[in-house]
């Protein structure tokens, strides 16, 4: 009796290394993995593999000094530094539009009069920064960096140009979603937030090892802006609106936390 | 009398995660003297520098160390001017970018309290990255008690030139990182 010949099954393909495929693979076998923030050891984002700890972070009570932020104020931030248009002797090439939002903290408290600091690409993709070998033009009116101080409501607000998507070398033909990075500060030092802003319904998000490095969709959807046409300005510049929620604040907040009244307070009483 | 109710809680907004810093912030967050909490050479001044170094033990070269710490006399300091300094005032921040050679450091004051607080930033790393560094002679808190050796890492030397501690993102000897959050209690402050 001979045993009837089953054909082999056909093999997984396995991606070309170094592919899109190869990377795009990874970002799905880690994708939903719990977690409100990136994971620090994520493969598919290739220069993180020798730049996470490998040991948990060591969970510990902020006191004192770690209850506090630095303080900013009109002295630091010139008004003028949250219009990135108008650096240059001519107006920037591209889609002139108006991010704003409000930063609170974890109990929903707006974080009033402190600093954010952006920079971004300009509409071709190319930073100005010497280490972007990306073949785009510079514009000679864009610098991309801006600055500004929270009001007191906790809102930023900046007047920018629409960043464009660019490629990077983490893998072929790998290239960033468009977006803007933002650096905040909280009323704890603890607070310190740095992240990207996207735009919705960007057709690279899901090739993006860094947008996907927040393994929870939920969670990293609170990355993307949203379009505003309240914020739109008739025949001048569209607008994005994008709320920045930062770690609860440890603090008990006090009256002088309203206005910074550049008080000095005692390490050992801030608990 | 009737007693107002207790205002009902805001539902608890989900804190925006963090991204990578990348390698394209030197135009942004670096500004000029941000390393400099007193000038150079001025009276009382002290040098605290460090390495930024990876798994292999390589420099990293494009990473961001961020310094806040106390006065001398143990105050939080609460003055505005770090972006624009005038060489006076003492605001306990300071923000240094790495060089070639991951190489990191501050001119500032000896604090007053057992340790300076850090933020870590880099290309490659997809969040800040938050410690302590302690004062050579600061006794043994409930934090370095628990450390066991990893707590030689979050203490810095004295090398005669001013005060050391290198910053090992993985590897022997990494790096002692800190997680704040695990008893935050969002929109109820002050548990302590």
């Amino acid at each position: 009796m001979s045993t009837p010949i089953t054909p082999e099954p056909a093999p997984e393909p396995v991606p070309e290394p170094g592919s899109q495929a190869e990377v795009s693979a990874e970002i799905a076998a880690l994708d939903g993995t719990p977690g409100r923030q990136p994971r620090l050891d994520y493969p598919p984002y290739r220069s993180s593999a020798l730049r996470h700890p490998t040991q948990a972070l060591h969970p510990v009570d902020p006191e004192g000094l770690e209850l506090w932020a630095p303080v900013f104020g009109r002295r630091d931030v010139d008004p003028l530094e949250a219009d990135l248009t108008i650096g240059g002797r001519g107006e920037p090439i591209g889609e002139r539009m108006i991010v704003t939002g409000r930063v609170v903290d974890g109990a929903g408290r707006p974080v009033r009069h402190q600093l954010v600091e952006v920079w971004q690409a300009n509409a071709g993709g190319r930073y100005v920064h010497q280490r972007d070998q990306h073949p785009a033009p510079l514009d000679p009116h864009f610098t991309g960096v801006g600055r500004c101080l929270t009001d007191a409501e906790g809102t930023y607000r900046f007047t920018t140009i629409k960043p464009g998507p660019y490629p990077w070398r983490n893998h072929r033909n790998a290239w960033r979603p468009a977006h803007i990075h933002f650096s905040l500060f909280g009323t704890d030092f603890t607070q310190r937030l740095v992240t990207q802003m996207y735009f919705p319904g960007d057709p690279l998000f899901a090739l993006d090892p860094i947008y996907q490095a927040v393994t929870d969709p939920a969670d990293r959807a609170r990355l993307v802006a949203t379009y505003d046409h309240d914020l739109t300005q008739p025949e001048w510049a569209t607008g994005y609106r994008w709320d920045i929620v930062l770690t609860g604040s440890h603090r008990t907040p006090r009256e002088d936390d309203v206005e910074p009244d550049h008080a000095e307070h005692r390490a050992g009483d801030a608990r | 009398m009737s007693t107002p109710a207790a205002p009902k809680p805001a539902p608890t907004p989900a804190p925006t995660p963090g991204q990578t810093v990348g390698p394209f912030f030197h135009d942004a967050l670096p500004f000029p003297r941000d390393r400099e909490l007193v000038p150079p050479g001025s009276p009382g001044s002290v040098v605290l520098r460090g390495r930024v170094l990876d798994g292999a033990g390589e420099p990293v070269p494009d990473a961001l160390v961020e310094l806040w710490q106390t006065a001398p006399d143990g105050t939080v300091v609460q003055q505005p001017g770090s972006l624009r300094r005038d060489g006076v005032t003492f605001t306990g921040w300071g923000r240094c970018a790495t060089d070639g050679e991951g190489r990191w450091s501050f001119v500032t004051l000896r604090p007053g309290t057992p340790y300076v607080a850090l933020t870590l930033l880099a290309r490659g790393l997809l969040d800040r990255l938050q410690t302590r560094a302690y004062l050579p002679d600061a006794p043994d808190d409930d934090l370095l008690a628990a450390l066991g050796p990893r707590a030689a890492t979050l203490r810095c030397t004295d090398d005669g030139d001013g005060l050391l501690i290198d910053l090992r993102l993985q590897g022997e000897h990494e790096t002692v990182f800190l997680d704040h959050s695990a008893r935050a209690a969002p929109g109820v402050g002050g548990t302590h």
